[in-house]
């Protein structure tokens, strides 16, 4: 019974991300781009984590925090980049 | 022009950023049982100081971490290739590597194994590499 289920959820976490990803493709601004982008890594967390139940393993759990912590970064990276023009000042008041 | 300011970002940042440093010391240290190591360790603790770069500006960054990053790769290869030499006293082959029982002063018995101090190196040298590659693109403008 939880096998099916868990594999269901899997087949509904490919969906969404299939729609993020016509969203990726098609978005008209940037910004939409980015954020179709970090719920793609959200969607890439749940399913790393069901894969793990599937193969009942825990070898997977520290991808999931890393994927996390890449995606909030990467995020934070694009909407400084679309806010200010540069990522990385070389000084913050001036 | 109104300045921006980042308030949130900034106060977020201060929390997550030990829980990203608490998270890469945890790959580095288990990497002799479970999935991590040096190379992923030391690029989380450089994702980590990439977070802080973005967040402020290098000026600070390097008045918070005042570390030289080449010095660090340069220290990091020198523990690898002492670790390696190491067993040469010994009359070994290179790179043969040892572990003990060690008892220390405040940690108490520890098994300590001698590629624990040569991962530490590749850790260094990976840290090392990766700030010096974004700070030389981040400082050019």
């Amino acid at each position: 019974m939880i096998d099916i289920m868990i594999r269901l959820a899997l087949v509904f976490c490919s969906i969404s991300m299939l729609g993020l990803i016509y969203r990726v493709i098609k978005g008209p601004s940037v910004a939409d781009r980015v954020i179709a982008l970090d719920a793609i890594g959200v969607n890439l967390v749940a399913i790393t984590a069901l894969i793990s139940i599937v193969l009942n393993s825990h070898a997977f759990l520290e991808i999931i925090l890393l994927i996390g912590i890449l995606a909030f970064i990467g995020t934070v990276a694009f909407a400084k980049y679309l806010e200010k023009g540069v990522i990385i000042e070389r000084e913050r008041n001036h | 022009m109104r300045k921006t300011n980042n308030i949130i970002l900034e106060t977020a940042v201060k929390v997550l950023l030990f829980f990203i440093a608490l998270y890469s010391v945890y790959i580095f240290t288990a990497g002799h049982y479970y999935p991590g190591g040096g190379f992923i360790g030391g690029l989380m603790t450089a994702g980590a100081i990439v977070l802080l770069l973005i967040t402020y500006d290098i000026k600070t960054v390097t008045k918070i971490l005042p570390v030289n990053y080449r010095i660090l790769t340069a220290i990091g290869l020198l523990f690898a290739i002492g670790t390696s030499a190491g067993s040469l006293i010994y009359d070994l082959p290179f790179l043969t590597h040892a572990f003990g029982d060690v008892h220390l002063p405040l940690l108490g018995e520890l098994s300590i194994h001698t590629a624990t101090l040569f991962d530490l190196g590749v850790y260094f040298v990976v840290v090392g590499v990766t700030m010096t590659i974004i700070q030389t693109i981040g400082e050019d403008e």
